[in-house]
């Protein structure tokens, strides 16, 4: 049984040669996250809803800021490795590119504003 | 597509016709969190953006945040995390060459949900 197309006996190509690459990253930020997450979740859930002066304290201790800034960081990209899976997945034809694109871009910005806002705060505002 | 030549290739059998598992239900359900969480980082990117801004605008926001709207979707998200994080954990043991056993596959989906429900108490039990 022959599992190549037509496309691909015309292509032959191959694969894009970046699969393992993006399967490793998805398991280092994974495993960084089984150390960040609960740390963040314990620090970020008590602050909701506490006054802005004790938010802008929790933040200028070095260890929640970097706590915070590693969770961003990490999660964000670990978000856009996963998001481009499911569109991968689930999106077709010429909604694809953009989609990629939109996610890549989504990702980034947000783990841009989440840093620079607890930098931001650490630093004194 | 249908009329492209896809090679002489078996087709994948319907989702409908499979027997069901728990790892189904787990495998889906991980994947739904883990893009349902990009709401909740979200609404954390803009909690800290505005505690960054000033006392008036976090003000606002926090309260958005913890408004019964803000606080049903932090809940959700706080499952959402620790459902995606047993999920993963689950996805990493696999990694390491182990637990395909289908008992035991079947046994870690139920206990990764288990583990996340009892997360989501303990961590509201010292959040709140």
């Amino acid at each position: 049984m022959d599992y190549r197309t037509n496309r691909k006996r015309a292509a032959g190509l191959g694969s894009a040669k970046d699969g393992v690459e993006h399967y490793w990253q998805m398991k280092v930020t994974s495993y960084a996250l089984v150390f960040l997450t609960p740390l963040f979740i314990f620090t970020f859930g008590r602050l909701l809803g506490a006054e802005h002066a004790q938010v802008v304290a929790a933040f200028g201790n070095p260890f929640n800021a970097v706590v915070a800034i590693l969770m961003i960081g990490v999660s964000f990209y670990h978000l856009k490795l996963g998001l481009q899976v499911v569109i991968e997945d689930y999106v077709h034809g010429s909604a694809r590119m953009p989609s990629l694109l939109a996610n890549t871009f989504f990702c980034y910005a947000l783990g841009a504003a989440g840093i620079f806002a607890v930098a931001k705060i650490a630093f004194g505002v | 597509m249908a009329d492209v030549n896809r090679g002489n290739r078996p087709l994948s059998p319907h989702l409908g016709i499979y027997h069901y598992y728990i790892t189904m239900i787990a495998s889906i359900t991980n994947r739904i969190a883990g893009v349902g969480l990009a709401v909740g980082a979200l609404l954390a990117v803009w909690w800290l953006l505005a505690a960054a801004t000033d006392a008036a605008y976090f003000a606002t926001v926090d309260g958005l945040v913890t408004s019964i709207i803000g606080d049903i979707v932090m809940l959700g998200s706080l499952f959402a995390l620790w459902w995606h994080f047993f999920g993963g954990l689950r996805h990493l043991y696999w990694d390491t060459n182990r637990g395909f056993n289908l008992d035991v596959a079947n046994k870690l989906s139920l206990y990764s949900m288990i583990g996340a429900v009892v997360m989501t108490i303990i961590s509201l039990l010292i959040i709140l």
